[in-house]
């Protein structure tokens, strides 16, 4: 028993030794071959986000502060970053130009839920959209438009993309970075990240002809061209059978949504904030 | 004399940690693209090689053995291995940033590179002296040089080889390794 106990204790004090040993001359050496350059990549990277959602295309935040710090990249590489973080890090890389960057949220171009869309088989396998979308384009009918697999909420960093009962992503905005996670993540192009005051777009992407899109969805652009014939400021216009708003023209009257026979074309209100699922 | 040169021969071909033992493959395959990282891989382990020898040997037969606590060997290995991995990944950050960018994640990764552990528990299993187990770790680091440097002068060629489509990448460099860890067979029955 004695015996035990003694080699337990002799035990823990050698690998106690041994490792305080290594950890006291290891943060000594550390300290000793910090470098400035070190210390700059350091503050750099407390100003960024700190999320390390690899939106910038660098493995994370910390990677990104030492691209700056070589001036390889520019503080607005972060899409992330709010402007006055943005401004934070121009200052601390001694760049006086002013940095402006439009807020950038993404939107969902797919008003096609469950009850008022077709469905031409059912989906079984892995519940992820990409999965599904490999699979001879997934079992809704609308061969576009949303798969409601809630990719994009499960790869959205800032827990901004909520699923819908009726299985559509519903993206609040207040949480919404503009980061384009989602927007690389969804097989079909149904989230796009657009300037926040872009107030008005077209909910749909199906490029399919009026009557197919009829066959398969009530709320898809049908490519009538209604829209583009009532707007004031022709900031519309069709590409093959899908409307398209021109953001620099809009200036969100209102009137195509109005107009719209299958309230494909939306607007956002300023005072929801969120975009409300049908 | 002759002991010891057997011994540098013997670590560094007949019985190479890549192509014999298979120990160490994964830096083996990440960074043999181009000769340079490949080589100063190779170097980079066998300075690791070499310290954690000269670290390792008496700590287990000066502190380990006669304590009784033979027991710890691989925890205590480890927790050496790590700490001089660590002290390397900052003097090549300071002194060749260059190739601390090539290396990129397979520096902190020879923290758990199995050549180098391998390298410690065979000098306790074969009863090494001091001066045996430093001309081991000297020949092993040499036979991985050489064997990284081989690679990567091999796969430099083979950027420009008309490679069939499903073999490209991955496949084509496990194949070659086969056929060299083949080639080194041929060095089986040399020395010891």
């Amino acid at each position: 028993m004695g015996a035990t106990v003694s080699t337990i204790v002799t035990a823990t004090a050698t690998m106690g030794a041994v490792g305080a040993f290594f950890a006291i001359a290891l943060v000594a050496l550390a300290k000793r071959t910090a470098s400035a350059e070190d210390e700059q990549i350091e503050l750099l990277t407390n100003l960024l986000p700190g999320n390390n959602c690899g939106a910038c295309g660098m493995a994370g935040c910390a990677a990104l502060a030492q691209a700056l710090a070589k001036g390889e990249a520019v503080p607005q590489s972060c899409p992330v970053a709010s402007e006055s973080q943005i401004q934070k890090l121009a200052e601390a890389l001694g760049l006086t130009e002013t940095v402006h960057r439009e807020r950038r949220v993404a939107r969902v171009r797919c008003g096609g839920h469950r009850a008022i869309s077709q469905w031409r088989a059912d989906y079984e396998g892995v519940l992820d959209c990409r999965a599904a979308d490999l699979v001879g384009k997934g079992g809704k009918g609308c061969v576009f438009g949303c798969l409601g697999l809630g990719t994009c909420s499960r790869v959205c960093p800032y827990g901004a993309i909520t699923m819908s009962p009726t299985g559509l992503p519903v993206v609040n905005e207040a949480l919404c970075t503009g980061c384009g996670l989602c927007e690389a993540a969804c097989p079909r192009g149904v989230i796009a990240v657009m300037d926040a005051s872009q107030e008005v777009f077209v909910r749909c992407v199906s490029t399919a002809p009026g009557k197919q899109v009829r066959s398969v969805c009530e709320v898809g652009c049908i490519g009538c061209g209604i829209c583009v014939r009532v707007c004031p400021e022709n900031a519309v216009e069709m590409l093959g059978h899908l409307a398209c708003v021109d953001p620099n023209r809009c200036t969100a009257c209102g009137i195509c949504v109005e107009k719209c026979p299958t309230d494909a074309m939306q607007i956002i209100l300023e005072d929801a904030g969120v975009l409300t699922a049908v | 004399m002759t002991e010891l040169l057997l011994l540098f021969v013997g670590s560094a071909l007949v019985n190479n940690f890549l192509l014999t033992r298979f120990l160490g493959i994964c830096p083996f395959l990440g960074v043999t693209r181009e000769l340079k990282a490949g080589v100063s891989m190779g170097i980079a382990v066998t300075s690791v090689m070499v310290a954690s020898v000269l670290v390792l040997w008496p700590l287990y037969n000066l502190a380990l053995a006669p304590l009784g606590l033979g027991f710890l060997q691989n925890m205590l290995f480890i927790l050496v291995i790590a700490a001089l991995v660590q002290f390397l990944e900052m003097v090549i950050k300071r002194a060749f940033p260059s190739l601390y960018t090539a290396f990129g994640i397979y520096l902190p990764l020879i923290t758990t590179n199995c050549a180098i552990l391998g390298l410690a528990l065979l000098m306790v299993g074969n009863e090494y002296t001091f001066l045996q187990s430093l001309v081991f770790a000297v020949g092993s680091g040499a036979g991985v040089t050489l064997a990284m440097g081989m690679m990567a002068a091999i796969r430099e060629e083979l950027e420009f080889a008309d490679v069939p489509q499903s073999l490209q990448g991955p496949g084509i460099a496990l194949i070659t390794a086969g056929i060299m860890a083949l080639s080194f067979m041929g060095f089986a029955g040399l020395g010891s």
